[in-house]
């Protein structure tokens, strides 16, 4: 048997219970019994199979390259990934294969780490479910727990009574699901307005967004070039340091990030947190907010408070006007990265041959979707001579007010911001398609794409399941670059929460698999 | 202390689940999201979106509207755009980024890689040796209709 998460795996590699070979195929076989979940648009069998390979020299030499050499992880498919073909999820980019590595995928490779896939997404990454992309949506594994169907008083075997199947929230839905299932014990999303904090929630993961200028976005297929960032989803927040202890650091290839030394990332576990003050944004509390929710995200307040933590509310003045300058900054700056989308160099490409313009309007009717051709529009209005200054430098006035409310709160001596991530537990899937992309983008991203504006880090950490038995996930907000301090904090809650394992025993050949607590996480996943 | 503020809140709330979900006619156009407490309106079309300004963003965006339905989400856009009026910005430098205090980061000026052009090329669908080849543009045939049909009338 081996472990769930990477302390565990990692120690077994080493000791040689199980070798890196083994461990890829286990989740190779994990991602074909879930391949109905479709959260690989691209599955590296071979690739995979031959870094495990390389892996295992390693171990037999007793020389693993670190804690991920021989781990399986998954990437969001806006990454480039040499000679792997990289779609954004879009019609744009399909066949598209890059020349180079994403400086993060370069990092996880130099460290021995086994690709297994690259993840399904909404399409060029906008979107809050993963459902708009071009090779379908993404599945909640959620949908097929023993959780969640008992509730439902529902049989828990794989995919039958299937028309009321969850999503995973998004956009990197697809790294989710694939980290959920256990199809690897790690996966890159980005996170733009929350798009790795969003799906991490409602999937029952740990989702880490790192401060803007920690993590290179060289080789990120770039949404808004002043917001995005690589993000990290993993199952527990000890595993979220490791990947982004390997991640971050300057890169020469991104003069966005910053050159400070980074500091390692073992965090240490907090036993007192008397001095620590957790600031409750009272904005946050809107009344769309589902009570569930709220009642845990009230819960986890009293029990800061309980151990002595000083918990108090604070304000964020210009919560409210958030939502709209997001949309404002990201259409503008989606407008100005589409256009290097003409079919010329490389991506898809139209018939038409009449002119250059006929042919670049052709080929981007024919390679964008609906969502991003009118983000494109709505962007180059906002763009217009005539507009500038009334939208977009206002908007980036704005920006600044909002990036100053939190500078105002951190200085006034709160260490972390705790609100919820999502409004509500994952939704049906015939549910959320009731709204259009932009709707639900402006709706779910309400707690998550301020941070964004901030260039702040935050984490979605998984908290308890809902009555229907669906995860739910709340947010830490800190400090810029203190990286560390956050995930120090999110492990000690972790802890106490003791958030279930998903039981997909549906999936399984060996039904007793039936995990316990973290520590004795061992999972039978025979074939 | 704090808790207790926020259970005033939680008292104050209306009850039930999200209050966005609200049944949406597929004839009927998108609604509008509604920001917390402001009354989610569906915003009236301005009439700011003219015919010549559809053509106008057509041609500069190199994408077209493809109907009446993406006109209409682009009025919902400005009109929930338009909300950042509420906001006082006087004496407020706008902010390009976050890390606006940090000075950018140069390397030297060193040719540390390239001489790849077989490599790029291969990603192209239409290319002549080194070359990527773009069909003509427009320029010429086009603005000589317009001018000869300005003329006409």
């Amino acid at each position: 048997t081996i472990g769930t998460t990477l302390k565990p795996v990692s120690a077994g590699l080493k000791q040689g219970q199980i070798t890196p070979t083994e461990l890829c195929q286990k989740c190779l076989s994990m991602i074909k019994k879930t391949k109905f979940l479709n959260a690989y648009i691209t599955v590296t069998e071979e690739e995979a199979l031959k870094q495990a390979e390389e892996s295992e020299k390693r171990y037999a030499k007793g020389q693993p390259l670190g804690d991920l050499d021989g781990i399986p992880v998954a990437i969001k498919d806006n990454f480039s990934t040499s000679a792997i073909e990289t779609t954004c999820g879009s019609n744009m980019l399909k066949g598209y294969v890059p020349p180079y590595n994403a400086t993060v995928v370069q990092k996880l490779f130099d460290q021995g780490a086994l690709l297994m896939g690259k993840t399904n997404l909404d399409e060029f990454a906008m979107g809050s479910g993963s459902t708009d992309g071009v090779f379908g949506p993404v599945k909640n594994p959620w949908s097929y727990s023993k959780q969640y169907r008992e509730k439902r008083k529902q049989k828990p075997h794989g995919e039958n009574e299937d028309s009321d199947w969850l999503i995973t929230g998004g956009s990197s839905g697809g790294s989710a699901a694939a980290v959920s299932a256990f199809t690897c014990f790690a996966a890159l999303g980005s996170d733009t307005g929350g798009s790795t904090r969003n799906p991490a929630a409602q999937c029952g993961l740990v989702g880490v967004k790192p401060s803007y200028g920690l993590v290179s976005r060289h080789g990120l297929i770039p949404l808004v070039n002043s917001m995005d960032v690589p993000g990290i989803l993993t199952r527990c927040v000890d595993d979220a340091a490791v990947v982004l202890g390997v991640l971050a650091g300057h890169d020469p290839k991104d003069s966005t990030t910053i050159q400070d030394p980074v500091k390692p990332f073992l965090l240490p576990s907090l036993t007192d947190v008397s001095k620590l003050c957790i600031g409750i944004p009272k904005e946050y509390l809107v009344p769309e907010l589902s009570s569930e929710v709220q009642s845990l995200w009230t819960k986890a307040a009293d029990l800061f408070e309980s151990r002595g933590a000083k918990v108090i509310e604070v304000s964020l003045p210009h919560t409210s006007y958030s939502i709209v300058c997001y949309h404002v900054l990201c259409t503008s700056e989606v407008a100005s990265n589409m256009a290097r989308f003409d079919g010329l160099e490389y991506g898809h490409r139209c018939d038409i041959d009449v002119s250059t313009e006929a042919m670049y309007a052709a080929t981007r009717r024919e390679g964008f979707n609906d969502v991003v051709r009118g983000r494109i529009l709505s962007g180059n209005f906002f763009l217009l001579k005539e507009n500038y200054e009334t939208y977009f430098i206002k908007a980036q006035k704005v920006r600044r007010l909002i990036a100053n409310d939190f500078v105002n709160v951190f200085n006034s001596g709160v260490d972390v911001l705790l609100t919820p991530t999502t409004l509500s537990e994952a939704v049906p899937y015939l549910e959320f398609i009731k709204e259009d992309n932009r709707t639900r983008s402006a709706q779910d991203d309400i707690f998550t794409q301020a941070v964004n504006m901030a260039g702040l880090p935050a984490i979605s950490v998984p908290m308890a399941l809902s009555n229907q038995g669906l995860p739910i996930g709340l947010q830490f907000i800190g400090r810029a670059f203190c990286d560390q301090q956050l995930l120090t904090v999110a492990k000690w809650f972790e802890k106490q929460v003791q958030f279930p394992v998903i039981q997909l025993q549906g999936l399984m050949d060996d039904c007793s698999a039936i995990f316990e607590n973290e520590k004795l996480a061992s999972v039978s996943l025979k074939h | 202390m704090w808790a207790r503020t926020v259970r005033l809140g939680l008292r104050a709330r209306l009850g039930g689940c999200r209050g966005f979900t609200f049944k949406v006619d597929p004839q009927e156009a998108e609604q509008a999201p509604s920001v917390t407490h402001a009354s989610g309106l569906a915003p009236q079309g301005t009439g700011q979106v003219t015919a010549e300004l559809i053509e106008h963003l057509e041609r500069l965006a190199l994408v077209d509207f493809g109907g009446r339905e993406a006109v209409a989400r682009l009025e919902k856009a400005i009109a929930f755009a338009d909300r950042l009026r509420g906001v006082d910005t006087d004496g407020v430098e706008p902010m390009e980024s976050v890390l606006e205090d940090r000075c950018l980061y140069l390397r030297s000026d060193n040719v540390t890689e390239g001489n790849c052009a077989e490599e790029l090329l291969q990603n192209s669908h239409r290319v002549v040796e080194e070359y990527f080849v773009a069909p003509p543009g427009m320029c010429y045939p086009e603005w000589l209709n317009k001018v000869t049909r300005e003329l006409g009338n």
